[in-house]
């Protein structure tokens, strides 16, 4: 058992060396297709990015009653996180806040201040400011439940109604990017393990003849197979090197310049965080690829 | 040994190559099959190997029909058969020794008896300084003479030789033929499909005579008349 284990590495490293010219031209394809399947994967973690930071820019806001008291106002606070375990936050804005904050914003707007001046009283309600992590229809939802639940008397307003459209066709905007990003995915890995299946089919119908001799001399057919499928781990090992060095080197020097456009994503810590993902993607792909396409065309000409 | 049984192989388009052949060779015995080209002696010799299958009729090796055999038996019994082809058949991405190594890897044997047996057989055979060489850097008939030792080196029960001498000089023919008259006196059954009429005559042996896919003659001691 042990021999031929032996026998048959030594078959795949021997066929391996002497068609170099092969060999090379199927791990050249296999890492194209591999990089094509990592450039996806990156494309997902900078929608993902992309997608958290809309998220987090989307909120409906409840304002309250003026002269609610503040701990009323928390308790609603608390009722609203039990609601559902897709509020991601609910953050509480005293009147003073909100006129700090008006403040802060408009500071050297000289007709504003002296609007606020004329008002001579603080005229901004005390509110609740509430993102989730979903869709649109869950902003419906809680909007829905502020007003209408046991609370909703000490509520003034829900601005929700006026940046519904928006927050709707940003949803639809991220969903249509996500459904079209995963259609193309799909289609991309099938082009793909095609492109892969035929190289590697190019590769051994070079041996065609020589598999049908084996078989007439009695060979088994694992002892026949075997070479071919150690040929296309190694054709996806080797492919897989390649792959995860020009990954992570082009992470690190693509970092700074996406940073750029995408402030705050960092694609070479993305790499690092992700690090045994992206192994396991690059050498799954390319070695299951590899040995799947090697059984299969062998398989085919084994019929002797 | 062997038992064809009213075999009849039909290619598609109609084309008949056996009808109704029946014969039995024995274990240790010398027959020859001889016949002018497309006779059907190859399609006889691809039968036993089982890389065909009848269209009607029965081929047995001992007590197995090659009809049902599942693949692994016939796999089997292939390794019991040195075969040499026609076109050779040598395994194109190995170099002679590997070639010939390769058939004792297929039956398991150690490594120490290969290292031994290769160089053994490749002398007798001339092509021991060409070890190294590919099949494609080899004359036609050093291509055939590495056929004949791959078919010799396990010490088969059966040799199968189609036209084994078509392209050899007539001193390697010579060679060729005491060899495989060496081989049978050792006990081993041997099959010469050939339209060589010399080496019939000169033979002595059993000859199954073949015409359009029928068997003309079968003599003890047959001489090449067709």
């Amino acid at each position: 058992m042990f021999t031929n284990f032996k026998r048959v590495l030594t078959f795949a490293f021997n066929d391996f060396s002497r068609n170099k010219g092969i060999s090379v031209a199927a791990i050249f394809v296999l890492a194209i297709i591999i990089m094509l399947v990592t450039g996806l994967f990156f494309f997902q973690g900078i929608a993902g990015y992309l997608t958290s930071r809309i998220q987090d820019k989307i909120d409906i806001t409840a304002y309250f009653k003026d002269g609610t008291q503040e701990q009323d106002i928390l308790n609603v606070k608390a009722e609203i996180l039990k609601m559902s375990p897709n509020i991601k936050n609910v953050d509480y804005v005293s009147k003073d806040q909100a006129l700090a904050s008006f403040n802060a914003v408009h500071q050297n707007d000289t007709v504003l201040s002296q609007a606020l001046q004329e008002v001579g009283n603080n005229p901004f309600l005390p509110s609740l400011n509430i993102t989730t992590n979903g869709d649109p229809s869950q902003y419906a939802q809680i909007a829905d439940i502020l007003q209408t639940s046991d609370f909703s008397n000490l509520i003034d307003s829900v601005d929700f109604s006026q940046k519904k459209d928006i927050i709707e066709k940003v949803y639809s905007i991220i969903s249509n990017i996500n459904t079209f990003g995963l259609i193309l995915g799909i289609i991309l890995i099938f082009v793909a393990i095609l492109v892969v299946f035929n190289t590697i089919k190019l590769a051994i119908e070079n041996s065609k003849e020589e598999i049908s001799t084996m078989k007439i001399v009695g060979a088994s057919n694992w002892f026949i197979r075997g070479p071919f499928v150690i040929q296309g781990i190694l054709y996806g090992f080797i492919a897989f090197l390649i792959c995860i060095l020009l990954s992570g080197a082009s992470a690190y020097f693509l970092s700074p310049k996406i940073e750029i456009i995408l402030p705050g994503f960092d694609m070479f810590s993305y790499f690092l965080t992700n690090w045994w993902i992206f192994v396991l993607i690059q050498l799954g792909f390319g070695a299951g690829v590899g040995i799947i396409s090697s059984f299969i065309v062998v398989r085919k000409y084994l019929e002797v | 040994m062997i038992k064809f049984s009213n075999v009849t192989k039909i290619y598609p388009r109609d084309t008949v190559v056996l009808q109704n052949v029946s014969f039995e060779i024995k274990e240790g015995e010398f027959i020859s099959i001889v016949g002018k080209s497309g006779a059907g002696k190859s399609t006889l010799v691809h039968l036993i190997l089982g890389l065909e299958v009848p269209t009607s009729g029965e081929v047995y090796f001992e007590d197995v029909n090659l009809n049902d055999a599942n693949p692994s038996k016939i796999q089997e019994i292939r390794r019991r058969i040195g075969a040499i082809h026609q076109d050779y058949k040598l395994l194109p991405q190995k170099n002679v020794y590997e070639n010939v190594a390769y058939i004792m890897q297929v039956e398991g044997r150690e490594n120490k008896e290969i290292a031994v047996e290769v160089p053994k057989v490749l002398e007798v055979i001339g092509l021991e300084n060409k070890i190294n060489n590919f099949p494609n850097q080899l004359s036609g008939g050093e291509q055939q003479r590495l056929a004949i030792a791959r078919a010799f080196v396990n010490n088969p029960d059966i040799i199968i030789a189609d036209e084994p001498t078509g392209n050899l000089d007539p001193y390697n023919t010579y060679e060729v033929i005491s060899l495989l008259q060496k081989i049978n006196k050792a006990g081993k059954t041997v099959i010469l499909a050939t339209h060589d009429r010399e080496i019939i005559n000169k033979l002595g042996k059993r000859v199954i005579t073949i015409e359009n896919g029928k068997i003309l003659r079968d003599e003890a001691e047959g001489r090449f008349i067709i």
